[in-house]
């Protein structure tokens, strides 16, 4: 659970389209490094959230249907929306202009992060942790949805970090027109990965 | 030396002859982008790194033919690369399969603006040409790829699907948005009549997505836009309703001062007028609008055809000052006095030329603005790195209303002038075309204008000269806009500054 909540916030932080480069370009258009850092910052939180929202909803789920009913039905959920996205990968939601402040910002990435799944993408993985709870230490709702705060927490924090490093090395290394040769198809992936994760999340609810 | 010359008597053939294979319509019903895995080769984050980008090999002209030919207008395909056994001739034709369009303006269908942050579409394709036809509101979507020498239409929107799903008629500029293909329109759906406006494409299915403005304002005539994408301003400009232009220039309301004269700045985002200048009555159709390519500046340039005061044309410069937009005069180019017997009979009473300045374009590295003097038959080059202070740096003459200057490469007098003009991505080649508007032309010069094309080398460090061996004739067929592989300098908007 936990390395997957990590790989996933690697994956986003990497993405041009998730955030990092939106920061990097708000400094250079306004002249200062400072822009840059202080742009990642609602951008996690606005990721964050959305991520947040999908947990509360699936906490919510548990309290009235069983642990195997929700796996199944979000690995569903994922290949219904992975099927969607690998034949409309290229579209995405479009809201915001480049002058923008920090709501913005936090609003835009809460967009972006809720049309793409992120916090679907995630479900699989926390409703396997909390598994592991029930199997270990019986049925508690509280540490378990304290899991998966702290799990979404560590989720956030790499993206950060990633998008922080990321911006870092192109803003003082190699420039932006490392865009033009490594700004790889990320939805194509995403896409894909929806897919796997999906079928996954759906044998793994079938397994004994 | 000579292949020019030879080229030009094949643009003849390839005109009075039957239509080439191309213009055999293939329409293909669906369109599914390709899954690019990187982004587009000739997408560029910043100005600057396109101006390394390869030379351009082809270029893509509207051609028309006027009401009467009975010819359909036409797509045509011209090898501009040097090495090239065909180069400067017109290597196809794409025949449309519809007689009067009015081929004008027409653009691609994404460019570097795909690479801006707030709406990334880094893996969509340069690859179609959106293809208005001003006078029939048809619009069509041509295929460069797999041939860059055999463009295909896969798709047409018919006027009355454009009409109805816009709220415009009359589409004209074309720009590739981050978001979507802009296009702007001269008139109101099933009118003559105003307002034009602003319309957006789907990226990737090429259908009317609906008008662009929420908040116009008093706005009401239409002509060009293009924007500072980087600070969420789009600039439009003022020409003339389409009962104003249609049949021809209308000299009474010219004379009135009804054409336009005022400038608009929107809020891109929320896709509203925020403000409009208006630069006095009597300069008259503002036309063109050139921003600087680097987004951190806020300035650019707008041309002025004419004064009805003194003949004058105008370059204007909009620039921020106070958290307002400004226009400032800062290029004014006199008329030329002339025997009443040399003028065309809209000119007699004046006896003098306009240099009726109808086209403007400016360098990606914002130095160099080239401008078009239709009327007397010149193209000037401004060096305006002080944006303020233009400085005249080059000149040619060719055509032009009493002129007539002609071509090392053409026989006898040459009937148009400068007007098109497209500048290539590294700023060492400028190509330009000699027709307006076919009504407009037969205005101006009544005696049967043919199309041309030429080219002009650029000196880095300013100055410009005639390439006295590029000379393309396309006999009866007139043309317009010129569009070229991989991008130009009026086509691509970036949102890094270098």
């Amino acid at each position: 659970m936990w390395l997957a909540m990590i790989l996933f916030g690697a994956f986003h932080g990497l993405n041009p389209g998730m955030g990092w480069l939106f920061a990097l370009t708000l400094g250079l258009q306004q002249r200062s490094e400072r822009v840059i850092w202080l742009s990642l910052l609602p951008i996690a939180l606005g990721h964050a959230i959305a991520v947040i929202a999908v947990v509360l909803l699936v906490l919510a789920g548990l309290q009235f249907v069983p642990l195997a009913t929700v796996q199944r039905f979000s690995a569903l959920a994922l290949l219904a929306f992975g099927f969607y996205k690998l034949f409309n990968y290229y579209r995405h939601p479009r809201w915001v202009g480049m002058k923008v402040g920090s709501g913005d910002l936090l609003l835009w990435s809460f967009l972006m992060a809720s049309a793409h799944g992120a916090g679907l993408m995630l479900v699989p993985a926390l409703l396997g942790g909390s598994d592991a709870a029930h199997a270990h230490h019986g049925a508690h709702a509280l540490p378990e949805g304290a899991g998966m705060f702290l799990a979404v927490g560590l989720h956030t924090l790499t993206m950060l970090l990633v998008m922080g490093a990321v911006a870092w090395i192109v803003y003082r290394k190699l420039g932006l027109a490392v865009l033009r040769s490594s700004w790889i198809n990320f939805d194509l992936i995403w896409a894909v990965a929806l897919l796997i994760v999906g079928s996954l999340a759906l044998w793994m609810s079938f397994a004994p | 030396m000579t292949r020019c010359l030879l080229a030009a008597r094949g643009n003849r053939f390839l005109y009075s002859g039957f239509p080439t294979k191309s213009s055999v319509v293939q329409v293909r019903e669906e369109i599914k982008p390709v899954a690019l895995w990187k982004p587009d080769p000739s997408f560029y984050p910043s100005a600057k790194m396109a101006m390394q980008a390869p030379p351009e090999r082809h270029a893509y002209v509207a051609a028309l033919n006027p009401a009467g030919s009975n010819k359909p207008d036409a797509i045509c395909v011209v090898d501009l690369d040097p090495d090239s056994a065909t180069y400067c001739q017109v290597v196809n034709t794409l025949e449309l399969p519809n007689i009067g369009d009015e081929l004008h303006h027409f653009g691609w269908n994404a460019c570097s603006s795909a690479l801006c942050p707030y709406a990334p579409h880094p893996h969509l394709e340069r690859r179609y040409l959106i293809v208005p036809g001003l006078r029939s509101s048809r619009i069509y979507v041509i295929d460069t790829k797999p041939d860059p020498r055999k463009p295909q239409i896969i798709k047409t929107l018919e006027p009355e699907e454009v009409m109805a799903k816009s709220g415009y008629s009359r589409p004209h500029t074309v720009h590739c948005g981050p978001d979507a293909i802009y296009i702007s329109a001269m008139g109101s759906a099933n009118g003559d009549e105003g307002p034009g406006g602003i319309f957006m494409l789907d990226h990737f299915s090429f259908n009317v997505i609906g008008p662009w403005e929420l908040h116009r304002g008093d706005q009401e005539l239409a002509y060009d836009f293009w924007w500072h994408l980087a600070q969420d301003v789009l600039i439009s400009s003022e020409w003339a309703k389409p009962s104003q232009f249609e049949n021809g220039l209308v000299p009474e309301d010219l004379l009135g001062n009804k054409y336009g004269h005022r400038i608009h700045f929107w809020d891109l985002r929320k896709r509203k007028l925020e403000q409009s200048i208006d630069i006095g009555a009597e300069h008259q159709m503002l036309l063109e609008l050139r921003p600087s390519h680097d987004p951190r500046e806020s300035y650019g340039f707008a041309g002025v055809v004419v004064s009805t005061e003194d003949l004058s044309a105008s370059i204007w410069l909009w620039y921020r000052e106070n958290d307002q937009w400004q226009m400032k005069k800062v290029i004014t180019i006199p008329p030329v006095p002339a025997e009443e017997k040399d003028l065309p009979d809209l000119l007699k009473g004046f006896k003098a030329v306009p240099p009726l300045v109808s086209d403007i374009d400016l360098s990606l590295d914002d130095r160099f603005l080239y401008v078009a003097c239709w009327g007397t038959g010149e193209m000037h080059q401004y060096d305006v790195s002080d944006p303020h202070n233009p400085q005249l740096t080059g000149k040619v003459e060719i055509g032009g209303v009493v002129n007539k200057k002609g071509h090392p490469k053409a026989e006898g007098p040459l009937l148009g002038a400068p007007q098109m003009v497209e500048i290539s991505r590294d700023g060492r080649r400028v190509y330009f075309t000699n027709s307006l508007y076919s009504t407009w032309d037969d205005q101006f010069y009544p005696d049967k204008m043919t199309g041309w094309m030429v080219k002009v080398d650029v000196d880095p460090d300013g100055g410009i000269s005639l390439d006295k061996d590029f000379f393309i004739d396309f006999g009866e067929t007139r043309v317009h806009q010129v569009r070229l592989e991989g991008g130009d300098a009026s086509t691509d908007s970036y949102c890094f500054s270098s």
